[in-house]
């Protein structure tokens, strides 16, 4: 009954009584209620903490940040030695933890999407394999195979000296996997800064070429142009450059080896589960997006002469993305909060520093602040930019 | 236009009877799928011929460290579970007493299998629950019936993983419902925070949960209380595991047609009666097949209590794995400890799949 007068209550309504029967009041009361009690709660936990700080003898505020930190990490991104401040230690975790993530959703993306076709696919070989592994990594804690792969590199994989050698120049040992990559060259930087504007270029040339076809009606091959100024340009650049082609090769001197890219093993671990386990879930996903548009659609694109990239591109991709990019965006967020497992095996990502830290400073809130503040920035900037991104994509309904 | 209908009418379904006709329609139709299916075929081939002798062949199946460690490099040491299945499976419980935690896992399987089945979707399955889980503390605490005492700092293994997981999906799920129902709910300050709870939850990775359960907890409370480690890692895990079972309850309210709420209304029933006997009932059943999987994620997730110490069942094989005498056979190891997360999960997630089935057979004719 209560409920009905509360609808009703756009009709002007008179005053509000003072009475628990009273829909709005009621609402008023309950509200105050509950934010009381928590917040009796909060002030309580708040007291209590500020109690045993003091009790204890904990420091609190952020100087910790500025003083030396003392302790090495394995890899870093930017310059950093013990000599150098907690503050730098967690930007250098920081970079470890968003450049795991990063690559791991290349990977996976490319991975699951592959998977999650080939689970479709007419192949019955194929389609099994497909399956089974989906099944396994969706049924295995990350955990147990990031030490699997952890233990892999430790127990199993040879010193340096007797390292795998599966293809020329890739060495598998208990120190990690060593492949060439080309020699430095100073004409890399700009073939960055080429594949940047070639980037841009091809946003430009997309606006563009819509805005000619709604005018004339002409089409234009964004597709094939974005391409060449994307790989094109860097191309140029690379042969201006006097096309370098010399490659560092990792080469065995004493008991380890010099040149080449490395992959220490917590990072090779870490990378390898994160992108077979993420892979399994987003396999899934691009099967149920592909399953989600009805043949007759497809049908009624060829009824009306569309050819079969453009039928792709038009009428059946857009649907299937509105159906994957939602749940694309969990598992994308997922990868990057899983990352923190790397605490496990030793890869110095935030989580990782930010532990040495609190458990060297004893300064545990803002320890746990500062993880809980990135790893929110990051999920917080995702889901805004995923969920402007699926508005765009969405179903237009009048 | 014409030839569409001509076309799907006539043509019965073939049906591939014999093996070579199966063979032709699935593996081998095409250029390109018979290329695929040889590639495929290579490559299973080499990973058998790798795996074969080491994983069967020249594995050491019982046997001792010597043994294991004369075929090291060619063989498997299967023999590491033989030699360490009780401290795997129980960990630092009194070695006399690990039947106890023996029969608590028991237990735990009969409660999943018992409330598998769907005819026992009553209010019997809440006595079940509170007479079992009962059983399990008396079992596992003991210092009654004649049972020595233990306390809860040296349970470890396989029951601490299931007693974790448990616990922590039944006790969020009181909590989830507030949360959905709150997050659902007119009044802004409540929805405000239900909201806020559930985003800063969901947005943060389990271990920095229960790193703050490990190291915060503590300071949160008054000075001369102290509680157990293991009590605090399962509050941080029902918390976690709340906000991600809240959404799922919202969407089994969302998914109610809204004749449902207006009809409850209509007869007058006050929010809390509606929701106890109209839409609740209805919502949760529709969301079951979600909650076994938010289930199955958590029953992973609860092996991140190694980082914080715990010995749960990934982490007394880990500390077994670190045993001098049997260093250096990991992958042997997290192998087979993944055999026992698979098993478990596995046949959760085909439970799931085979009740969404039936909840969607109308839906198909």
């Amino acid at each position: 009954m209560a409920d009905i007068a509360a609808s009703s209550g756009a009709r002007g309504k008179p005053a509000i009584r003072l009475s628990l029967n009273d829909p709005t009041f009621r609402a008023i009361f309950w509200q105050i209620v509950v934010v009381g009690i928590i917040g009796l709660i909060l002030w309580y936990l708040i007291s209590n903490t500020l109690h045993n700080l003091e009790v204890r003898k904990i420091a609190t505020g952020w100087g910790f940040l500025s003083r030396e930190a003392g302790f090495a990490i394995g890899e870093t991104a930017i310059e950093y030695g013990p000599e150098n401040s907690y503050g730098r230690a967690i930007v250098v975790g920081i970079l470890n933890t968003l450049r795991v993530a990063i690559i791991g959703i290349v990977l996976a993306t490319i991975l699951g999407t592959f998977v999650g076709i080939g689970r479709l696919s007419k192949n019955w070989l194929i389609a099994k394999v497909c399956s089974v592994y989906v099944e396994f990594m969706r049924n295995l804690p990350l955990l147990v195979q990031l030490f699997f792969w952890w233990a892999l590199f430790q127990d199993a994989f040879p010193g340096p000296r007797q390292a795998l050698e599966p293809i020329t120049g890739f060495f598998f040992s208990n120190r990690g996997i060593k492949m060439p990559i080309p020699a430095e060259h100073w004409i890399h930087a700009w073939m960055g800064v080429a594949f940047l504007i070639g980037v841009a270029a091809s946003f430009y040339v997309k606006h563009w070429a819509a805005a000619r076809q709604a005018a004339t009606g002409e089409q234009f091959p964004v597709l094939y142009a974005a391409l060449g100024l994307i790989l094109g340009l860097p191309f140029v650049v690379w042969l201006i450059g006097g096309a370098p082609v010399a490659m560092d090769w990792p080469a065995l001197r004493g008991f380890n080896f010099q040149g080449g890219l490395t992959l220490t093993p917590e990072f090779a671990a870490l990378l390898v589960g994160l992108v077979t386990y993420t892979a399994g879930f987003i396999a899934e996903i691009v099967r149920a997006g592909i399953l989600a548009v009805p043949h007759g659609q497809t049908e009624a694109a060829s009824a009306l002469g569309i050819r079969r990239g453009k039928m792709l591109q038009l009428v059946i991709l857009p649907q299937a993305l509105r159906v994957i990019v939602p749940p694309m965006t969990s598992q994308y967020l997922n990868l990057t909060k899983n990352s923190s497992l790397a605490v496990a095996i030793g890869y110095p990502d935030l989580v990782s520093i930010a532990n040495t830290t609190l458990n060297q400073t004893g300064q545990a809130i803002e320890g746990i602040a500062i993880i809980m503040a990135a790893y929110l920035t990051v999920s917080l900037s995702i889901s805004l930019f995923m969920n402007w991104y699926n508005k765009r994509i969405a179903f237009k309904e009048r | 236009m014409a030839g569409i209908p001509a076309s799907a009418g006539l043509n019965a379904p073939v049906i591939a009877s014999k093996p070579l006709e199966w063979l032709k329609a699935n593996l081998f139709s095409s250029w390109l799928n018979t290329a695929l299916t040889l590639v495929v075929f290579y490559i299973i081939a080499r990973t058998l011929m790798g795996f074969v002798p080491w994983g069967i062949v020249n594995a050491v199946w019982i046997g001792t460290a010597d043994e294991c460690k004369a075929v090291k490099g060619v063989g498997a040491c299967w023999a590491f579970f033989p030699e360490k299945w009780r401290f795997i499976l129980f960990a630092t419980y009194p070695y006399d007493e690990q039947w106890r935690p023996a029969l608590s896992c028991a237990i735990f399987l009969f409660l999943y299998g018992f409330s598998a089945m769907r005819r026992n979707w009553n209010s019997n399955l809440f006595y079940v629950w509170g007479g079992g889980l009962a059983a399990i503390a008396i079992l596992m605490w003991g210092g009654v019936l004649g049972l020595s005492y233990v306390s809860n700092e040296r349970w470890g293994g396989l029951v601490l993983t299931l007693i974790l997981a448990t616990f922590g999906i039944a006790l969020a799920f009181p909590l989830a419902i507030l949360l959905a129902l709150g997050r659902r709910s007119d009044m802004p300050a409540i929805k405000t925070l239900c909201i806020a709870f559930i985003e800063l939850v969901r947005g943060v990775p389990l271990i920095s949960v229960l790193f703050m359960a490990s190291v915060m907890f503590p300071l949160f409370l008054p000075e001369g209380i102290t509680i157990d480690k293991l009590l605090r890692a399962q509050v941080g895990i029902i918390l976690f595991a709340a906000a991600y079972l809240a959404e799922v309850v919202r969407a089994g309210l969302q998914a109610l047609p809204k004749g449902q709420y207006e009809a409850a209304d209509a007869l007058g029933l006050s929010y809390w009666q509606a929701m106890r006997m109209i839409i609740l009932p209805q919502a949760l059943r529709l969301v079951i097949p979600p909650t076994v999987n938010t289930f199955i994620g958590l029953f992973k997730d609860t092996s991140l209590v190694l980082i914080i110490g715990l010995l749960d069942i990934l982490n007394a094989a880990k500390t077994a794995a670190a045993d001098p005498l049997w260093r250096g056979y990991g992958p042997e190891v997290y192998f087979g400890v993944s055999l026992l997360y698979f098993v478990f999960c596995f046949a959760m997630s085909k439970y799931s799949q085979k009740v969404e089935t039936e909840f969607n057979r109308h839906k198909h004719r």
